[in-house]
């Protein structure tokens, strides 16, 4: 079975899927969600698959595809993954069907169809596999610019008022990225044509080049910039609250979730091996650029009251901690950083998920619009506090294992950076809990009041026990909001499940991934094997 | 520390002790409403199942060699060469915890069945209750820094959930959230001490820890005691971080008994107790830790003096008893066994006298306020007389378990020799007075003298699921002092742990004289107290014109003044500030800069979005051949 090309059939089943999907004749919007889902599923399927047929002992890049494609210079069409690019088609293929059944009642803007949405979200699932499997430096170039159409488009046609506002910002930041980085290929591919007598893109070969560390710096910095642009790190941030805002809610949980982890995946794959001595240089400054946006993305996003942007500044402050992860130069914090992108999509789409249901029933993004829906939507407030409690790296969740994995990992080589990290799980506290005590606690409030019922009875949970000190509001008025359909809940059990799994029991995942961390730390000219403790010898029975 | 030899027997099931109540929550909050009408049961059930387990895993401990075995579970985290394993040490410190958690608990469970009896969401209180108990029992059962952690934290997720639970009262709310976010202050000294754990020794075991604690350096070993002290203070409302503490009270009274007065809280005092090794290397963290306790127990003392809510006078004292607490286990070797006696006995009298609060507000209505109270002795007698002999324990009446435990306490701070021991001692000595008086003055306000009820209500003893856990938590009041110390001795148990008690050295001051100075004192606290409420009338509204003593003490010192003005404001203006500089500036800049390039921003807004949609399709159609090129070249 290891013969079969998976990663091939990846990115071939939903772009097909995405023709077919568009191909539909007008108004068949119902057979348009069903044929997407059921190719998304399948995608999921083979990523599961293709997870099987992995061997965690074999070689680095596993279930290769090659073909040659422009041969005179040096391109193929080489396909494979490492268990760092595995798990983010685990996270791709887990993450669409997800944000498919969540869309599936979704209202979509005059002129534009479901069927077309569909079919952008498909052919973004294709393209975002493409960027992740790809081994060949200019294929992954190609897929890193071509999955901006299909995200601009999610972004500009189908999301909110200022859609085409935050779309074009999206589109142009990313634009200004891929080209920078479009210099950094060209130079690499020169470097190889001088080193190795030709041409060639392919990842393995260019590792094997000794680059002068001055080159390397160039072209370091090339990459670099397209990858802080698309995992934000301050102050390439600003396009991402808009397009979070912006984006329709499936759109921004496959952004934020999987897209920006592009950046991250970069700098792992690409930065740090091709150019370790430059990676070793600037990682001070990197590092300066993280905990910056640890601490500040976390302070903004406290003072937003938008939802959406709200989560979006919490994601460029959990970027943060991924690149603090990476740029420690260690095996425990590397795979904290990795552990960390997956526990992030998980954790963060569900709460780009939840938000989305709460607006869907409200009809406002903003946080003053809401208040006491956990009175009657309790299924909702609890997995709006569980997605809450995940973001701000509760122990139990898988954002904890991650989070902790990073700080441990980094404090050794980097202490001052991680002691002003890790004093953002405060800040994280504060984020999360204003915004839950805001929109779900106290007496009714809001957009979802019910105007028209002026004696209705007390909210449920207000009577007897104790509890007939509590203050009635004002005017006893009840929420209209219903709780989590079953369609609703079929949406989040998955993920739930998951945030508790990976949070309780992260060890496949972190054997899964822990070669390819270690070989990475090993190009970077680190002890693949771990920190060296101060006073060594003195390991305890555990 | 001895040798730690792996479970067997029943020890190597002790693992069920968490799973249990867990289980029990996990059921109760996805069983839903079918689980309504048994799902009290569940949970006290599971608690109690998880009591008797205890018991005997405590029995069989006593007859393990060395009394500390290992329960290996599975692997956590292994990555590199940090390797964090899922696993428990049962041992006698842990034991000690395990029964006063399980105990205490099933006891509070019991109790709330009756409480919460009339509550719709009486389900979801048992599932937090049950979900509270399994964290803490994690939390003294796991065997490193980072299995601590993980109950650390998920206590403080359950004290969340509960000081949350009427969650449409926005002051529950609020405190909930002012809790959550002051217990994180101090978790970011207890993960940074694990991070110095794991750099400096590669391990974050107790094991490896604490029996490697000579090879750090001096600074390193104080580092680490002040990092885990902040932790402390944060779970246990130890100054500066004691203000969330009062405003837990507005949970349910049976969560201020279980959490915030007998387990949760003292978790700092037990987080101190097992990284003793580390207290003892290194005196200036000692002292630190004794200044907190000093400071906290007389703030604590002083603010309970003049609050008129009757769970806001427990709070403080619970806050004032647990300064004691930390005074003795920063006494250092003479004091990790008085500082855990008196823990023990306090959560006996302090649940009790809890479980006696809330029996009174449920047959009051639920009024707090006790200038509203008086004359209940006669209204409900169970009630006032398990609640007198929890006063009297506390206060320290002699043979009662505070007399016990607290005169330990006072004694070993004398016996610390010097200005300091003077010191110390004279502050706890005031503050055994100060319990007196606040102690009294609620007996008084609430038992004694002319009703002053609302109209309307009517006193009436709680039904017996109610009055007989106050029973035995007063029995407990009253014996356990004299049975710790006398019968079955705390030392002897702990010594595995803390090393064999010392024998008696000189004492400063002979212990019959501090005994004797003591009481003198708590009855000078108590017949000021009668001086004060007993005697006169009191005011059905709290008199507004009071000397600016009086007003401090009200006001907990302005602790949450302090608080507001150093730290809420200013972060809620830099915030602000930081919103307007990244809309106008960061994002400015880029804006401004594509202006400068093409016009004016708004005109970039309108104009240039064709022009970038007709790129994208112009990128589209480009990926599109290239990708019809490629199926060429690959068929071809």
């Amino acid at each position: 079975m290891s013969d079969f090309p998976w990663l091939l059939a990846m990115i071939v089943v939903p772009a097909a899927g995405a023709a077919v999907v568009a191909a539909l004749p007008r108004g068949r919007d119902l057979l348009a969600k069903q044929v997407a889902l059921g190719v998304s599923l399948l995608v999921f399927l083979l990523a599961v698959l293709a997870t099987v047929a992995f061997d965690t002992g074999g070689p680095r890049f596993q279930l290769t595809t090659s073909v040659s494609w422009i041969a005179d210079f040096g391109v193929s069409f080489a396909l494979g993954v490492d268990g760092i690019a595995l798990v983010m088609l685990l996270l791709i293929g887990l993450l669409v069907p997800v944000v498919l059944v969540a869309s599936w009642a979704d209202t979509m803007p005059a002129h534009r169809s479901m069927r077309s949405y569909v079919a952008w979200l498909l052919l973004l699932e294709a393209m975002m596999v493409g960027v992740f499997a790809a081994t060949d430096v200019f294929l992954f170039y190609v897929f890193f610019e071509a999955m901006l159409v299909p995200m601009y488009f999610l972004i500009g046609s189908y999301g909110g008022p200022r859609r085409q506002y935050a779309a074009m910002k999206f589109f142009l930041y990313s634009l200004v990225g891929g080209l920078v980085m479009l210099a950094s290929v060209i130079g690499l591919y020169v470097v190889s044509n001088s080193q190795l007598g030709q041409g060639t893109f392919a990842f393995d070969a260019l590792r094997q080049l000794d680059i002068d560390p001055g080159v390397q710096k160039l072209l370091f910095i090339g990459f670099f910039v397209a990858f802080a642009i698309k995992a934000p790190l301050v102050p390439f941030h600003t396009w991402l609250p808009d397009s979070g805002a912006e984006a329709p809610i499936g759109g921004a949980v496959l952004l934020v979730g999987v897209l920006d982890k592009v950046g991250t995946f970069g700098f792992l794959r690409y930065c740090l091996p091709l150019f370790p001595d430059a990676s070793r240089d600037l990682a001070p400054w990197i590092l300066v650029l993280a905990v910056i946006g640890v601490l500040y993305a976390a302070l903004l996003a406290m003072g937003q009251s938008d939802m959406k942007r709200l989560v979006s500044y919490t994601s460029i402050a959990h970027f943060g901690f991924i690149a603090l992860g990476i740029f420690a130069f260690t095996t425990e914090a590397a795979t904290g950083a990795v552990l960390y992108m997956v526990s992030h999509g998980i954790a963060t789409g569900l709460l780009f998920l939840v938000i989305g249901m709460l607006i869907a029933r409200g009809g406002s993004r903003h946080i003053r619009d809401y208040g006491g829906v956990a009175a009657k939507a309790p299924l909702l407030a609890g997995v709006f506090l569980i997605a809450g409690l995940a973001s701000l790296s509760l122990p139990g969740t898988s954002s904890f294992v991650s989070e902790l994995l990073v700080l441990i990992g980094a404090f050794p080589t980097r202490p001052v950076f991680t002691i002003l990290a890790t004093t953002g799980i405060i800040l994280a506290a504060l984020y999360i809990l204003i915004m839950y005590q805001r929109t779900m606690h106290g007496p009714p409030r809001g957009v979802l009041l019910a105007d028209d019922e002026p004696a209705a009875a007390v909210p449920a949970g207000t009577s007897g026990g104790a509890t007939a000190v509590m203050d009635a509001p004002a005017r006893t008025r009840s929420l209209r909001v219903q709780d989590l359909s079953r369609r609703e809940l079929a949406v989040v059990a998955p993920l739930v499940a998951l945030i508790v799994a990976l949070g309780v029991y992260p060890q496949p995942l972190i054997d899964l991934v822990r070669p390819a961390v270690a070989a990475t730390m090993d190009d970077v000219g680190s002890d693949p094997g771990g920190i060296t403790p101060t006073h060594p010898g003195s390991e305890g029975t555990n | 520390m001895s040798e730690t030899l792996p479970a067997t027997g029943l020890l190597a099931a002790s693992w069920l002790l968490i799973a249990l109540p867990l289980a029990g929550a996990a059921v109760l909050l996805l069983g839903g409403r079918r689980t309504d009408r048994w799902g009290h049961l569940l949970g006290t059930g599971t608690v109690v199942a998880a009591f008797v387990l205890g018991l005997a895993c405590t029995v069989q401990l006593a007859g393990v060699d060395g009394r500390s075995v290992d329960v290996d579970l599975f692997t956590f985290i292994q990555t590199g060469s940090l390797d964090v394993g899922a696993g428990l040490l049962f041992d006698p410190l842990s034991a000690v915890f395990v029964l006063l958690i399980t105990g205490v608990g099933a006891l509070i469970h019991v109790y709330s069945i009756g409480y919460m009896a009339h509550d719709p969401a009486r389900r979801r209180f048992f599932a937090y209750l049950d979900l509270f108990v399994a964290a803490m029992l994690l939390l003294v059962l796991g065997n490193s820094y980072v299995a601590l952690y993980v109950g650390w934290e998920g206590v403080g997720l359950a004290s969340y959930l509960l000081i949350a639970f009427w969650y449409t009262r926005p002051a529950a709310a609020t405190a909930a959230k002012k809790a959550f976010v002051m217990n994180r202050v101090g978790d970011v000294g207890l993960a940074l001490a694990v991070f110095v754990m794991f750099a400096q020794l590669g391990t974050t075991s107790y094991a490896g820890v604490l029996g490697n604690v000579g090879l750090l350096a001096g600074g390193t070993v104080t580092a680490l005691g002040l990092l885990l002290l902040l932790g402390a203070c944060g779970k246990s409302g130890q100054f500066p971080l004691q203000a969330w503490l009062p405003d837990a009270m507005e949970g349910p009274t049976p969560v201020s008994a279980l959490i915030h007065a007998a387990t949760m809280v003292t978790a700092g005092v037990y987080l101190i107790a097992r990284s003793a090794p580390i207290f003892d290397a290194s005196p200036s963290a000692r002292t630190v830790v004794l200044v907190v306790g000093a400071i906290t127990l007389m703030i604590g003392a002083i603010a309970g003096c003049a609050q008129d809510d009757i769970k806001k006078v427990l709070a403080y004292s619970t806050v004032s008893q647990i300064g004691y607490m930390f005074l003795a286990v920063g006494l250092g070797p003479v004091g990790y066994v008085a500082g855990l006696a008196h823990l023990l006995t306090h959560g006996f009298f302090k649940a009790g006298l809890f479980l006696g609060a809330g029996s009174v507000m449920h047959g009051m209505g639920d009024q707090t306020d006790m200038r509203r109270y008086g004359g209940l002795a006669g209204k409900m007698k169970t009630t006032f007389v398990t609640f007198g002999l929890g006063y009297l324990a506390l206060i320290g009446f002699p043979l009662l378990s505070g007399y016990w435990t607290k005169d330990a306490i006072i004694e070993a701070a004398f016996d610390r020799g010097g200005v300091s021991g003077w010191l110390l001692g004279g502050v706890a000595v005031l503050g055994a007075g100060l319990t007196a008086f606040y102690m009294t003055r609620l007996m008084l306000l609430t038992f004694f003298g002319r009703p002053r009820w609302d109209d309307g209500v009517h006193p009436h003893e709680s039904p017996g699921v109610m009055t007989v856990p106050m029973v035995v938590l007063a029995v407990g009041s009253v014996a356990a002092g004299f049975l710790l110390v006398e019968v079955f001795p705390l030392a002897d148990w702990l010594a595995p742990v803390f090393g064999e008690p010392a024998e008696a050295a000189a004492h400063a001051i002979p212990p019959l004289l501090v005994s004797v100075l003591v009481s003198l004192v708590v009855l000078l606290g108590a017949v000021v107290a009668w001086l004060f409420v007993g005697r006169r009338e009191v005011p059905v509204t709290a008199p507004a014109r009071v000397s600016p003593v009086v007003r401090a003490a009200r006001h907990a010192i302005y602790a949450d003044a302090v608080n507001e003005s150093l730290l809420m404001r200013p972060g809620m203006w830099l915030t602000r500030a930081l919103v307007f500089v990244d809309n106008r500036g960061v994002d400015g800049v880029v804006n401004g800069t594509a202006a400068a390039l093409g016009g004016s921003s708004s005109r970039l807004g309108r104009a240039q979005t064709g022009f970038v949609r007709s790129y994208a399709l112009g990128m589209l159609g480009g990926a599109v051949l290239v990708a019809g090129a490629l199926v060429a070249v690959t068929a071809g």
